[in-house]
């Protein structure tokens, strides 16, 4: 099993919290992984960019060229990394932000995910983010609701574990919405 | 044993550092780096050490001798610029005989440069750096893993040799996270340090010097340094292999290219070219018998690095004579994908 993945979105969309729920629950299942956010001179507001590689064996480069599957929550996201996508990948994109016409490849396979309304039809604006890691696992297959499940009450801080059953109720949203 | 935990190579280096029995920290804030002071300042004091934010580098550096001299565990850690205005007081070091631990996470240069990962501070750290006629240990882990076991091993070794240890380290191999498990591999020994200056107390004075005026004495202890410089060479080399027993190209790389390589490996052979890694974990005592003995075996090598091409003279200096030697680098924050690796790979064996 290999899977690479880009997520990226702007601070503040919660492509670090995601990203560490994914992560989290990819290592209790005994997975390998590699986690590489983007760095450098960033301030809220700015570029959030994570690459994880994961894999059921040792893990070479932790930074990929052509992955496997993307999450795009903002149009930069999308015009970023789609001319990269590998042919038959992922592309989870946010379509409350990035509009019909700049999806340009008919080789991925395309998920569009209304999230910020989705989230606001479910009384929290705050899981759109959510809702497209649903989606990611859905697509890509190689983790369930259950092992985000377990992990998800480790990953988020003390202070807003009350969002907790919210939160999984998005990614459940966002896994049928993928389905 | 406990659960592996995802975490970033600088903070793994920092617990490293802890567990190694490191009881001073003196360091000037610098970025990719700054994860490892951050740490050390919030748990380096709680565990029974001492963090200093030091006015500078030379200050720090310079703070790190004076801890090390009275035989306690004492590490510094930088980034290019900080670490050249280390360099007076590693060569001193070095020429006295005290050990200490230096981290190098390396940003782009020369100069001011920038902060993207590079390993254009080889040559500095392995050749020279500090002037005189003396080598540093160095070091090179390639995963987080390795931050944790190899900071530990730089403080065994620069002890067990009396020598400055570098851990060098691209900005990559610093800022990006893994699983890893932070508990030793092996008891944690430190040995006694009889000649440490902890006062006289009763015992003859004793001196950590670099000065020698005396005919012939200079002479004397650079040739005491070499025959420590061969012991380390003899039983010190550290490398990992891949693949090399039946390989038609051998790739060197240390650090983030190594990583990629083994990538770019796997991808090969799954094209039948039989392509195979070495990837030396030590950069002194550089792994020059097994250069030697591969490359007499597989005539084509490729060494990737990110800079212009620095270790590259050491794979050929100890390279067979009819090895032909090939580079790939990329300098100034150019990180190589898998497919570079595969290109170069078809270029040095001539395949399309």
């Amino acid at each position: 099993m290999y899977q690479d993945v880009i997520m990226s979105g702007f601070g503040g969309q919660g492509i670090q919290i995601i990203s560490q729920i994914a992560a989290l629950a990819a290592i209790r299942k005994g997975l390998e992984i590699t986690y590489l956010p983007s760095y450098g001179v960033e301030k809220r507001g700015g570029r959030t960019n994570v690459t994880m590689v994961i894999s059921d064996s040792e893990i070479g480069s932790p930074i990929t060229n052509h992955p496997m599957a993307i999450i795009a929550l903002d149009i930069i996201a999308l015009e970023t990394f789609q001319p990269v996508v590998r042919e038959g990948g992922v592309v989870i994109a946010n379509t409350s932000l990035i509009p019909e016409e700049l999806f340009t490849r008919q080789d991925v396979q395309l998920v569009r995910i209304r999230s910020n309304e989705e989230a606001l039809a479910m009384g929290n604006a705050k899981v759109a983010n959510m809702i497209c890691l649903g989606a990611y696992l859905q697509r890509t297959a190689y983790m369930s609701f259950g092992d985000i499940e377990s992990v998800i009450g480790d990953v988020i801080p003390e202070r807003l574990k009350h969002t907790i059953p919210d939160n999984l109720k998005a990614i459940q949203k966002g896994m049928d919405l993928a389905r | 044993m406990t659960p592996r935990a995802l975490t970033k190579g600088n903070i793994a280096l920092a617990e490293g550092a802890i567990q190694a029995g490191c009881l001073y920290y003196f360091g000037y804030p610098i970025t990719p780096q700054n994860d490892i002071p951050e740490y050390l300042a919030r748990n380096l004091p709680k565990r029974g050490g001492i963090f200093i934010p030091a006015e500078s580098e030379i200050a720090s550096i310079n703070m790190v001798m004076g801890a090390a001299a009275s035989g306690k565990r004492a590490m510094t850690s930088s980034s290019g610029p900080g670490i050249s205005l280390m360099q007076e007081a590693m060569s001193y070091m070095a020429g006295s005989d005290i050990p200490c631990v230096v981290v190098n996470i390396m940003r782009v240069g020369p100069g001011l440069g920038g902060i993207e990962p590079t390993q254009g501070d080889y040559n500095q750290a392995v050749h020279g750096g500090g002037h005189g006629d003396y080598k540093n240990i160095v070091l090179a882990p390639a995963s987080v893993q390795e931050m944790f076991d190899l900071t530990i091993k730089a403080f065994e070794l620069a002890d067990k040799y009396r020598n400055p240890a570098m851990v060098v380290a691209d900005a990559m191999i610093g800022q990006f996270q893994e699983p890893c498990r932070l508990t030793p591999a092996e008891p944690i020994l430190i040995p006694e340090k009889p000649w440490a200056l902890t006062g006289r107390q009763g015992r003859k004075p004793q001196l950590l010097k670099s000065l020698y005026l005396a005919p012939g004495e200079q002479e004397a202890h650079n040739l005491r340094m070499k025959a420590k410089y061969d012991e380390i060479q003899e039983h010190e080399v550290m490398l990992e292999t891949r693949e090399l027993d039946d390989a038609e190209i051998m790739i060197v790389a240390f650090g983030t290219p190594s990583r990629v390589a083994k990538s770019a490996l796997t991808q090969a052979r799954e094209m039948g070219i039989r392509a195979g890694l070495l990837r030396p974990i030590t950069l002194f005592p550089f792994p020059e018998k097994e250069i030697r003995e591969y490359s007499s075996k597989i005539r084509k090598v490729l060494v990737v690095e990110m800079n212009t091409g620095q270790m590259v003279r050491d794979v050929r200096i100890n390279s067979h004579p009819e090895a032909e030697i090939s580079f790939y680098g990329r300098p100034g924050g150019g990180i190589p994908y898998p497919d570079d690796i595969i290109r170069e790979i078809k270029k040095a064996l001539k395949k399309s």
